[in-house]
């Protein structure tokens, strides 16, 4: 199981998705056909799937910005299929591509506006709005009461978060937020929603065409096809190892091994031990540790304990009574939060091969290089293939038992059919 | 007498008429203003509804003023009826028109956003349609008040308040010593009050118009 299950108990809430079906008048296929899903409590879910395959009307019937023609959404314990849509949205986040600000109110207007709907006091609401712009990285007291228009790209699509957080409701639907934005910016959103995430633990829903954004936010991914079918429902890790069919691997796209490595940090696989000395050591143990150890080469550590010198038998001929010249300067480093990716980046322009590990602080906790990361991957795509595997197993149990349900006439018993035709 | 004589001494008639003038077009405009932004809300939505105000606003323009006045004083008499109702109705097709236009231009991914955080459809027409279709809206008020400046001087042909009495006054007693004056200062006095009108909503303007989408 992906890491959904938190110490914290989290702040979001389950959304049901029952035979959920769009059709739109005049139209016999439906745009959207027997959606049936459910989202933990507190997990990320992303939809992804080629244009107009009605992932987003998908999203919209969740807060029924669209409403379903059949079946039911459930988010908590609660059935809101048939509740006034607009209580239902004010407890459901909503933040959309290209930010949707609203240009002629300020930042600080823009995120108070749930707040002060549901009724806040003034003063409740000005806290909050502070609040919520140190959540997402701006500072209150210059971007307060600055216009949309007055920020970049980026920032704008920070305040709709914060806009979209800023009752803090249990549930955030995010449509594509962040398709508007230059790469660079993109990357550091999709780092800060990680962050969020964190510390909030809401429930999300975020639609997306990207694939590899869906890999780096997702705890599970749902690959749809056209009228939002599911073509799989499951972990980044056993999509990318296991698409169940044709369409899902080429949504995958090559380089699924590849994509994998962004999956995995440094910290979660093994590093392996390196023969290091202080910049402080003498000489002679230094040459007594390099001759007898198993390699032939040593890692010189500054005094904070910093990588800072690769130093080989070779060196020390012209070491003699100084190391100041000998060795070679570490250039690059990885640090236990980067992904595996980075790290064999790092490791392939390393002349060596190899590239050191370093904490938070900068300070040295190992070394990656080729032979380690590529166990580690072996590992990692055949565990990532077993649970592929097991998932489909349950599913198909799943079916079998509902198929068999459905001709023993038991099924049916999940909402009226076609019930209260909620059209409006 | 010169025409500053002439003003020297009728100056007292000269203000009533202008400020009666002013009154009026005020008053009508803001009643013009009113309906006008009521038949635009009632009907942008629908595309023959929105189209259907606009044509219909626009056929009570090609009516001529005076045609108008003369066809209303049978109904409603002489005097101000029919001077407020012939305004308030050719004010109508430049606020109709651009508040429907306005109303429509609004980004349709506000509107989608505005009903996504939970906003009812009162609040999201007044937070978020109507201050962003108010520009626009501030212009078509502005044309409406020009073009009303002129009209209200036929309203004389119906009794009506305002400076179309002097110039009235002036025609019907062509060739004597005041005729050209009375035209004159009537016609003068028309011009000034339109271009403080025009500088007063530049100023409105400024002091409604969002700064996050002002130009």
């Amino acid at each position: 199981m992906p890491e959904t299950t938190d110490t914290t108990p989290a702040s979001g809430a389950r959304i049901h998705l029952e035979n959920l079906t769009k059709i739109y008048p005049g139209n016999p296929t439906p745009a959207v056909d027997n959606v049936n899903l459910e989202v933990k409590a507190g997990e990320i879910v992303i939809f992804v799937g080629p244009s107009g395959c009605g992932k987003s009307t998908c999203l919209k019937m969740i807060n029924r910005l669209i409403e379903p023609t059949h079946g039911r959404i459930r988010i908590g314990d609660e059935d809101v299929t048939d509740m006034d849509p607009v209580k239902l949205r004010r407890k459901v986040g909503y933040a959309i591509q290209a930010s949707g600000l609203f240009p002629h109110m300020t930042v600080a207007q823009n995120i108070g506006l749930v707040p002060k709907m549901i009724g806040w006091s003034k003063g409740r609401v000005r806290n909050r709005v502070e609040e919520m712009l140190d959540l997402v990285g701006l500072d209150p007291r210059e971007f307060h009461g600055r216009y949309p228009r007055q920020l970049s790209g980026g920032q704008q699509q920070r305040v709709g978060v914060a806009r979209a957080l800023a009752a803090d409701p249990p549930v955030l639907l995010m449509d594509e937020p962040f398709g508007a934005v230059d790469p660079i910016t993109r990357d550091h959103l999709q780092d800060e929603l990680i962050r969020l995430q964190h510390e909030l633990h809401k429930t999300i829903c975020f639609v997306t065409h990207d694939f590899d954004e869906a890999i780096k936010l997702g705890d599970r991914i749902a690959v749809l096809r056209e009228q939002s079918h599911i073509a799989q429902f499951d972990t980044p890790e056993a999509i990318l190892t296991n698409p169940t069919d044709d369409f899902v691997s080429g949504f995958v796209g090559a380089g699924a091994a590849l994509k994998r490595l962004n999956l995995t940090r440094v910290r979660d696989v093994g590093v392996v031990e390196f023969p290091t000395a202080g910049l402080d050591d003498p000489l002679e143990t230094i040459f007594d540790r390099l001759r007898s150890g198993s390699h032939n080469e040593l890692l010189l550590l500054d005094r904070n304990g910093r990588p800072y010198k690769w130093l080989r038998r070779g060196d020390l001929a012209r070491a003699r009574e100084s190391l100041a010249r000998a060795g070679t300067l570490v250039q690059h480093t990885v640090s236990r939060d980067a992904t595996l990716r980075d790290a064999l980046e790092a490791v392939l322009t390393d002349s060596a091969g190899r590239a050191a590990v370093t904490g938070r602080r900068g300070e040295y906790i190992g070394v990656v290089d080729m032979a380690t990361l590529m166990n580690n991957v072996h590992e990692l795509l055949e565990a990532d293939r077993l649970e592929a595997i097991e998932h489909q197993h349950q599913l198909q149990e799943r079916r079998a038992r509902q198929t068999q349900m459905e001709q023993e006439g038991l099924a049916g018993a999940g909402g009226p059919e076609g019930g209260p035709g909620s059209v409006v | 007498m010169s025409f500053w004589e002439y003003v020297g001494t009728r100056h007292a008639q000269l203000l009533t008429d202008t400020y009666q003038h002013a009154s009026a077009v005020f008053q009508c405009m803001v009643l013009a203003t009113l309906l006008g932004v009521l038949i635009a809300v009632a009907t942008y939505r629908s595309e023959w509804a929105g189209n259907l105000a606009t044509v219909s606003t626009a056929t009570i323009l090609t009516i001529p003023s005076l045609a108008l006045i003369g066809l209303l004083i049978p109904i409603v008499g002489l005097g101000v009826p029919p001077t407020v109702i012939a305004l308030t109705l050719y004010g109508l097709l430049p606020v109709v028109r651009n508040a429907i236009v306005g109303l429509r231009g609004v980004d349709p991914d506000l509107v989608d956003a505005a009903n996504g955080i939970g906003m009812s459809r009162t609040a999201r027409l007044f937070r978020v349609e109507l201050p962003l279709a108010w520009p626009p809206i501030l212009t078509g008020i502005r044309v409406a008040t020009q073009m009303l400046m002129g009209i209200a001087a036929i309203a004389a042909f119906a009794s009506g308040p305002g400076l179309g009495n002097e110039i009235f006054r002036g025609i019907a007693s062509l060739g004597s010593a005041n005729s050209l004056n009375q035209v004159l200062s009537g016609t003068l006095g028309i011009a000034i009050l339109a271009l403080l009108f025009d500088a007063a909503y530049v100023l409105i303007g400024r002091l409604t118009i969002s700064r996050g989408i002002r130009a």
